[in-house]
């Protein structure tokens, strides 16, 4: 059997998914990155070699999440791609008429364009954290409520508590003053995601033409309080995907899919799961920028290094590097 | 009197001619570096926009390295640049540094100020002596940004990554010592065979892509993580809105960047129809005519709580509908990180291409197809 592999590490999950050659999703594997995702990736290569069949051949693999670049050169991908896209590619092929993509990860929130199976435009948040799923996270902690349940909660809601919104610092001193006040929980969650929902709507929404068929995907898809109050904002109807929590690695691996013509893959095989891997970071001396450049090493050998602005370091193979790095620091 | 002025680009290499000539001592402030930015973070006020947090470092870094006399530009109109000159002069002796400051305002400011602050700065010199050096050092200079203008729109075309970069530093330092209009034709001369016989595929398919905004971001390669160099690298060929010379002599009737400011300022009329300071005008006109000349898409940069540049944000979404081009902002201050402009300038670069692929085989479809093509299109991106 043949498949390939998606691999997205993000600042909250490290997801890895196997498709095959239609697309379909054959095994996924959704877990915390914890701020090491080295070892997210091989923990999640580990448990994704155990649940796929015996005669699995991966013939091509993408990377995409913030950590693309690292997780890249851990698999071996054929494709190295940024979320933005990644998703976009993961929502058309799920949903083929899609017009809008709405995506809350943990740390970046996105929106995304699509006529036609083509992306016309895009934004991720830049000024805020709020609405995204670290601040839930951290509030469904805070509340002690499973972050499962947060949505189940919401729902139940019956009179809407206004929460201000505009930042997450001010949104959660908001919620404090309102439980002070003797709210109910379920009228503050709900009121939560609504004001996630309108912070969401103002900072990347706003002037962009919202168009049915909406799909709303990332982790925080699976807060059924956060669709209704979505539903509620748009006055549409909005699809949440049935893998909506790992449409990033859908995407890469789709997009692997569409790269490797030749049947060659440069994927390093599920034994990377043992592999010793150490980062160490240095200044480039090469000019007076003095870059903080990061390297990748197994067993002493340098495997690949990035960081600087020049990009010498990104394009140099890794036969190049050592010598590389000898000469510039 | 040692001089020093802040960085822009290839503005040392400029005054290091000019001073050359005036016979004045001529200090380039260090280059500008994380160092520069958090010396200048420190002293300024926070909402002032990244321009004047970055010449404050690099004024200090200089006066460190033994300048006295601190040059800076002045300006008029709605920009707050023209003030900035008196903000660090205030700054810098509050924060106890002992120094000149002189400020160039434009002649647009009087052109008595003009010629007394000029004559400071050549002593002994005629106004004929200093206008003739002034008109060799700024051939020199466009002659500069013709090299630079070459190299954004050819990068993208090269075999081996890095060779145009290459080339264009060793064209800068051919260039720099050239001090005679005759030595100067020749370096020139020379400069461009470097970056000529850089080897090209230019049947590699490339994308267009026009770079607008407030000038300092867009002439300082720290500020803006180099980006032009990043895109190049990408494969994707540049035009820009402003080079140093076009901004330091506005009313050249032959702009390096190639279009006169008329032109702009009619292009940009039916969104904008009046000067807003900074590039707020040109940065409408510009994207216009980029989506005319057909470019594949248009990138906006400018410092946080710029407002002509903020105005012309405003405007763009309404051009990008109205001539189906893409346009994406990059909002810089120092809060910005690299990572996330990368992310975002890499989805751009992405959106850019489908775009492109989509229409051509349109195109290639011809129009019975177009239908059809549509309807299937939606499966794949």
């Amino acid at each position: 059997m043949k498949g390939f592999l998606g691999v997205d590490v993000g600042s909250v999950s490290t997801n890895l998914v196997v498709v095959d050659e239609r697309g379909d999703v054959i095994s996924l594997i959704y877990r915390r990155t914890q701020g090491q995702p080295i070892n997210a990736v091989q923990q999640g290569i580990k448990e994704l070699r155990e649940s796929l069949p015996d005669d699995i051949e991966i013939i091509g693999v993408g990377t995409t999440g913030s950590a693309r670049y690292l997780s890249g050169v851990m698999v071996g991908a054929d494709i190295i791609k940024n979320e933005i896209t990644a998703h976009a590619v993961a929502a058309s092929h799920v949903v083929p008429q899609v017009k809008t993509v709405l995506e809350i990860g943990g740390q970046d929130s996105k929106i995304i364009l699509l006529r036609d199976g083509i992306v016309i435009d895009f934004a991720m948040n830049t000024v805020c954290a709020a609405g995204t799923g670290s601040f839930l996270d951290h509030q469904a902690t805070r509340l002690g409520i499973p972050i499962e349940e947060f949505g189940s909660y919401a729902l139940k809601s019956s009179v809407s508590c206004m929460i201000a919104g505009r930042c997450s610092v001010f949104a959660e001193s908001d919620m404090i003053h309102k439980q002070q006040m003797g709210y109910r929980m379920e009228d503050i969650i709900y009121g939560l995601c609504q004001a996630l929902v309108r912070n969401y709507m103002n900072n990347l929404a706003k002037g962009k033409e919202l168009a049915a068929p909406i799909v709303f995907q990332g982790g925080v898809a699976a807060n059924a309080g956060m669709k209704k109050a979505f539903e509620e904002a748009l006055q549409m109807e909005v699809i949440v995907p049935q893998h909506h929590h790992v449409m990033g690695a859908i995407g890469a691996a789709l997009l692997a899919r569409g790269t490797v013509r030749d049947g060659r893959t440069n994927f390093k095989g599920f034994e990377i799961s043992s592999v010793d891997y150490q980062t160490r970071s240095f200044h480039c001396r090469g000019c007076e920028n003095n870059c903080e450049i990061v390297k990748i090493q197994v067993e002493g050998k340098t495997l690949a290094c990035w960081g600087g602005r020049c990009g010498k370091w990104e394009i140099a193979s890794p036969d190049e590097v050592d010598l590389l790095v000898q000469a510039s620091t | 009197m040692r001089v020093t002025t802040p960085h822009m680009g290839k503005l040392d290499r400029i005054f290091l001619d000019l001073f050359a000539r005036t016979g004045i001592e001529y200090i380039a402030p260090p280059k500008t570096s994380a160092r520069t930015l958090q010396l200048g973070v420190r002293y300024s006020p926070e909402f002032a926009c990244l321009p004047l947090k970055v010449t404050i470092g690099n004024f200090i870094e200089a006066l460190e390295s033994g300048a006295d006399t601190l040059l800076m530009a002045g300006g008029v109109g709605p920009c707050r640049f023209g003030y900035y000159a008196e903000i660090q002069k205030c700054v810098l002796e509050e924060a106890g540094y002992k120094f000149n400051m002189i400020v160039l305002e434009p002649p647009a400011a009087g052109w008595k100020l003009f010629i007394d602050t000029v004559k400071i700065l050549a002593p002994g010199k005629s106004i004929y002596q200093i206008w003739q050096i002034i008109k060799v050092s700024f051939r020199k200079a466009r002659i500069m940004d013709e090299l630079e203008k070459y190299v954004l729109k050819y990068r993208a075309y090269e075999v081996n990554r890095g060779d145009t970069t290459k080339a264009y530093k060793k064209a800068l330092d051919i260039i720099q010592p050239a001090m005679t209009n005759e030595e100067i034709t020749q370096a020139a001369e020379e400069a461009f065979l470097i970056l000529e016989s850089v080897e090209k595929d230019m049947d590699r398919p490339v994308l267009k892509v026009g770079i607008v905004g407030e000038f300092f971001v867009l002439l300082e390669p720290f500020t803006n993580f180099d980006i032009e160099e990043y895109l190049g690298n990408m494969g994707v060929s540049l035009e820009r809105s402003v080079y140093l010379t076009d901004w330091i002599s506005p009313s050249s009737k032959n702009p390096v960047m190639g279009i006169s400011d008329s032109e702009i300022a009619k292009a940009a009329k039916p969104y904008l129809n009046h000067f807003v300071g900074g590039e707020g005008l040109p940065s409408v006109g510009h994207t216009i005519i980029y989506a005319k000349e057909g470019l594949d898409g248009v990138i906006q940069l400018f410092p946080f709580t710029c407002m002509p540049d903020t105005i012309a944000k405003s405007i763009l979404p309404q051009v990008s509908r109205d001539f189906d081009i893409p346009i994406i902002s990059f909002v810089i201050d120092e809060q910005t990180g690299r990572a996330g402009i990368i992310t975002r300038l890499e989805a751009f670069i992405d959106l850019l291409a489908s775009r492109k692929k989509h229409k051509d085989r349109l195109q290639a479809l011809g129009h019975g197809a177009h239908r059809r093509e549509l309807a299937r299109s939606g499966a794949a991106l």
